[in-house]
């Protein structure tokens, strides 16, 4: 019943149908209607679902036989969280964008990525988990480039040349992995045997380290991000910062650490040290931005720095820490950018100082924002505190002084969150913002159920703990760094 | 051999044809000789091959599967003819009898087995290429292209006549066998004069692959030559050049690799640097197309390098998603071009706009050009990485990775020019030769990326 081949091709089909019907109208309700039949499909699989620390629902064909290559897919405690989390954004993501004028080419190439996602969540060969990784690139970079911003051109090709080179260091890295295995495959399980050399393992840590770390991204690397955030159209940066990173911190736990720990044992202190230098960074940077865009968009670096400093500590708790984090920071996120997107779509500007007393016409929109906030804060009883707390506990027992300057997150972050909420919401209401109209349709749909996921997590956070707990252990407990 | 036999005597039945001015028959018959050739090619392919003809060829697999990708490859350029060829000469008829004795030589250059027959099948092939590239009678730089190319070509060809000389002159025979066992029965004292004929036919087989530093001709020959010719240059020759650069080196030379793939890495390094790099600063998209055919013959030449079991396959694959890609790209240039009446990427500004099929398909060629998956090029370069890091060259992997990023660059450019860059401009009209051929090159392209098995297990 449960097959994943299924649940990866139906957003392949979805993009199929949606980019023969063009610029027909029907192309909005379709659009939502394959991501819900993902997202029904799904939670099959989440019901059936074993929480132990094995791989279940594994498919496996031959794909390339020649080379050994199989199309092997499955979903453990670790992949799970993210599938769901993939095909819950995406329909809340198309949803958001409702109040646009898309056509089926755009649905399209969202969904086209939603398959990419999908691939890179499940792969258990890597081989796949390259296509995946590239298949989702290609979308977004469309995306972005067709209905982005001003400097949308330059931007995009950046961040394209950018990611590009990354995962083409990961593409040499595998394969000499792959030529290492006795057999000659990509399969996972068997990269995980090899015990190469320690110089080996170092480079081969460099190469899946950029390539993980342009696209996550750490300090230096994270340069592309804030530009591309702002130039690419809102639900660009939603699938981006809600979904798209989160490749990169699940190629970490997935493939980087296991298959090369004793490059991790060497350079693991280094990577904790670029994360938590990027957290502190982008902390700093936020807080003096005027584009609301840029706020979020820097947040985003801080709180990512966080969940991969939580990897690199590889303990139980940072490392659930890290599982449960990319989640909330998706929901969390999206939620941001489509509340940043409807003040500047009604206001026409970006800009911090033209915003301001919105809470006064736009109760509602206040409201929800505040709960978004908070939740991206970690305040107690939203999503981001059982996150936040975990890494912090999990990068405390790696080293006191990290956890010190990763704590500053918490303080830094509700910082530059309160102010930009400050900035936007509260305060005087100038003459030209009191007409603002406050959500309504579809807008309330999107955000009450980001709320609803916010608190919901926040206050019985055990279930989606559960779903990871022993796969987790068990990981740790296989690769040992120490 | 039959094949070879039918491809000649079509040609000349073409060249009657002109003469009775049937030019309607010309595209129907060349297509139908085309397929003849390859229904032939394909029987032969389950036989254990023996060279025939005192040893002169072999139709091994190897040969069969390159002899069928040009004759499919040419069969799309022909497709590409209608309505181009009388637009720029009144002798049609030539043109196409002119294309298939360059087949032809191309045909005998992959399944030579002898170093007279591989001299014999580039003469053939170069040729009537000087001829072709020429054909536009009063065009200043159709002039300059074919004089350019027909100096470096005999050059080169000096060059390679040199080395199969001194070859000879070392082991008494032509024959690749012999030269094999030659190099097997005396692995201790292998004449001085052999190496300098390795050193010679490398330079040789340089020149006609368009590798650095002997590629200077190659953009000029290229820009000058009608898009169509370039297109067959590009492709189906270039293709045999490699696949006999390949073959003397796998059957006669493995033994002596750590001889010559110092050389090779040299050339290689740079014709990746030099392609890309210029490629990069180009403001035509046919000029652009040039360089980066330089950049694939790096990419090419990593298969010889990495010299295997796996060599022949790689450059089988990778040749024939560059030869797909860039016929689909010569292709959209053609009509482009008959539109806006340039060759820049200006050119190219909002066509998606007004013909998302064209727009489509090139996208989908330029893709692959760069290598990226679910293409027929990144299969090919799949392929070639596999085999280099296979032979611990990890440094120059590391070269070809900067290379590829850079490629990204200036494949983009044209993408976006055609769907971000708005413009007003005319619909550009597509007749049903072209449609056929973007939609082919493209499912071929989509299809080869998903499914490599269609081609990767053949050799």
């Amino acid at each position: 019943m449960d097959n994943l081949f299924i649940l990866i091709f139906i957003p392949v089909v979805g993009a199929l149908v949606l980019a023969l019907t063009g610029k027909s109208a029907s192309a909005k309700t379709l659009a939502l209607l394959f991501p819900l039949l993902s997202l029904a499909y799904s939670l099959s699989f989440l019901f059936h679902f074993v929480p132990d620390a094995s791989m279940q629902f594994e498919q496996q064909v031959p794909w390339i036989s020649s080379l050994g290559i199989q199309f092997h897919v499955g979903i453990d405690g670790i992949s799970l969280p993210l599938v769901l989390l993939t095909n819950v954004l995406v329909p809340l993501i198309i949803l958001a964008s409702y109040g646009r004028k898309y056509k089926g080419d755009f649905y399209a190439l969202v969904l086209f990525m939603q398959a990419g996602l999908l691939l890179v969540f499940t792969a258990l060969d890597a081989f796949v988990f390259y296509v995946g990784w590239e298949a989702a690139l290609i979308p977004i970079y469309f995306i972005c480039a067709l209905w982005g911003g001003e400097n949308r051109i330059r931007v995009t090709i950046k961040f394209f040349i950018y990611t590009f080179f990354g995962s083409l260091l990961m593409l040499i890295a595998i394969i000499y992995l792959h030529l290492q295995v006795p057999g000659h495959s990509y399969e996972l399980r068997s990269f995980y045997q090899l015990a190469l050399d320690a110089p080996t393992q170092g480079w081969i840590f460099w190469a899946f380290f950029i390539a993980f770390a342009i696209k996550i991204p750490i300090f230096p690397f994270h340069t592309w991000q804030p530009d591309t955030y702002t130039e690419a159209p809102s639900a660009g940066t939603m699938l981006l910062a809600g979904i798209m990173l989160k490749m990169g911190l699940y190629g970490l736990i997935r493939w980087l650490i296991p298959i090369a720990p004793l490059g991790v044992a060497a350079y693991g202190q280094l990577a904790i040290i670029l994360a938590v230098i990027g957290l502190v960074y982008a902390s700093i940077i936020a807080f003096k931005q005027q584009h609301i865009k840029r706020v979020v968009a820097y947040s985003s670096i801080a709180h990512v720095g966080l969940m991969a400093a939580g990897i690199f500590a590889w303990n139980v708790q940072g490392l659930q820490g890290a599982v449960i984090q990319m989640v909330n920071h998706g929901i969390s996120v999206v939620g941001l950018f489509f509340v940043l997107d409807i003040i500047a779509q009604r206001l026409g500007t970006h800009d911090i100082k033209l915003t301001g007393g919105l809470a006064k016409p736009a109760p509602k929109l206040a409201a929800v924002f505040l709960i978004i906030v908070m939740g991206a804060i970690g305040l107690p009883l939203t999503n981001g505190f059982v996150g936040e707390f975990l890494l912090l506990v999990g990068i405390y027992n790696y080293g006191l002084w990290y956890a010190v300057f990763a704590g500053l997150t918490l303080i830094l972050g509700a910082v530059y969150m309160l102010r930009l909420y400050q900035k936007t919401m509260l305060g005087e209401t100038p003459e030209q913002n009191a007409r603002f109209k406050d959500i309504a349709g579809t807008e309330v749909l999107v955000l009450g159920i980001i709320v609803l996921l916010v608190v919901g997590i926040g206050v019985y956070p055990k279930p989606l703990l559960h779903l990871s707990e022993a796969a987790v252990s068990q990981l740790i407990n296989q690769v040992s760094l120490k | 051999m039959s094949a070879i036999i039918t491809l000649s005597l079509l040609a000349v039945l073409l060249l009657y044809l002109g003469l009775f001015k049937a030019k309607k028959a010309l595209l129907p018959v060349s297509l139908l000789g085309l397929l003849a050739a390859i229904v032939l090619y394909s029987i032969q392919w389950d036989t254990d091959a023996e060279p025939l003809y005192s040893g002169m060829v072999l139709f091994d697999h190897f040969a069969v599967a390159f002899s069928i990708l040009s004759l499919f490859i040419t069969g799309l350029v022909f497709l590409l003819s209608r309505d181009y060829f009388d637009s720029i000469s009144e002798h049609v008829a030539e043109y196409y009898a002119l294309i298939i004795f360059s087949l032809t030589g191309a045909l005998l250059v992959v399944s030579f087995h002898n170093l007279a027959m591989l001299f014999i099948g580039i003469e053939i092939m170069s040729v009537a290429l000087y001829i072709l590239v020429g054909i536009r009678k009063r065009d200043f730089s159709s002039n300059e292209a074919a004089l350019k190319y027909f100096l470096m070509g005999a050059f080169s060809t000096g060059f390679l006549l040199f080395g199969i000389t001194l070859i000879y002159g070392a082991t008494g025979s032509f024959d690749l066998t012999e030269i094999k066992n030659y190099l097997i029965a005396n692995p201790h004292s292998i004449s001085p004069l052999f190496y300098s004929g390795i050193l010679l036919l490398i330079i040789g087989l340089s020149f006609k692959v368009g590798a650095a530093p002997f590629h200077f001709w190659t953009p000029d020959v290229y820009e000058g030559a009608p898009i169509l010719i370039t297109t067959f240059m590009s492709t189906v020759v270039k293709t045999a050049a490699f696949a006999g650069f390949l073959r003397l080196f796998l059957t006669c030379f493995v033994p002596l690799q750590d001889f010559w793939a110092p050389v090779l890495l040299v050339i290689t390094v740079l014709t990746l640097f030099i392609g890309n790099i210029s490629a990069l600063a180009q403001q035509s998209f046919k000029r652009m197309l040039a360089y980066s055919s330089i950049s694939h013959a790096g990419y090419m030449l990593f298969g010889i390098l990495s010299i295997g079991a796996a060599s022949a396959g790689a450059i089988f694959v990778y040749s024939a998603a560059y030869s797909i890609a860039s016929v689909v790209a010569f292709a959209v240039l053609i009509l482009v071009k008959r539109s806006r009446g340039s060759e820049h990427f200006e050119a190219f500004n909002g066509l998606a706009a007004k013909n998302p099929y064209l727009a489509f398909t090139l996208s989908v060629a330029m893709l692959s050009l760069a290598g990226i998956p679910l293409t027929a090029g990144f299969v090919g370069k799949f392929m070639m990485f596999s085999g280099v890091l296979a032979n611990y060259h990890i440094v120059l992997l590391l070269l070809a990775v900067l290379n590829a990023a850079m490629g990204i660059y200036y494949y983009f450019r044209v993408i976006v020019a055609m769907y971000f860059r708005p413009a007003d401009r005319e619909e550009v009209t597509v007749n049903a030769n072209y449609k056929a051929v973007l939609f082919i090159g493209a499912l071929l392209t989509i299809a080869i990326g998903i499914f490599p098995s269609l081609l990767a297990g053949w050799l």
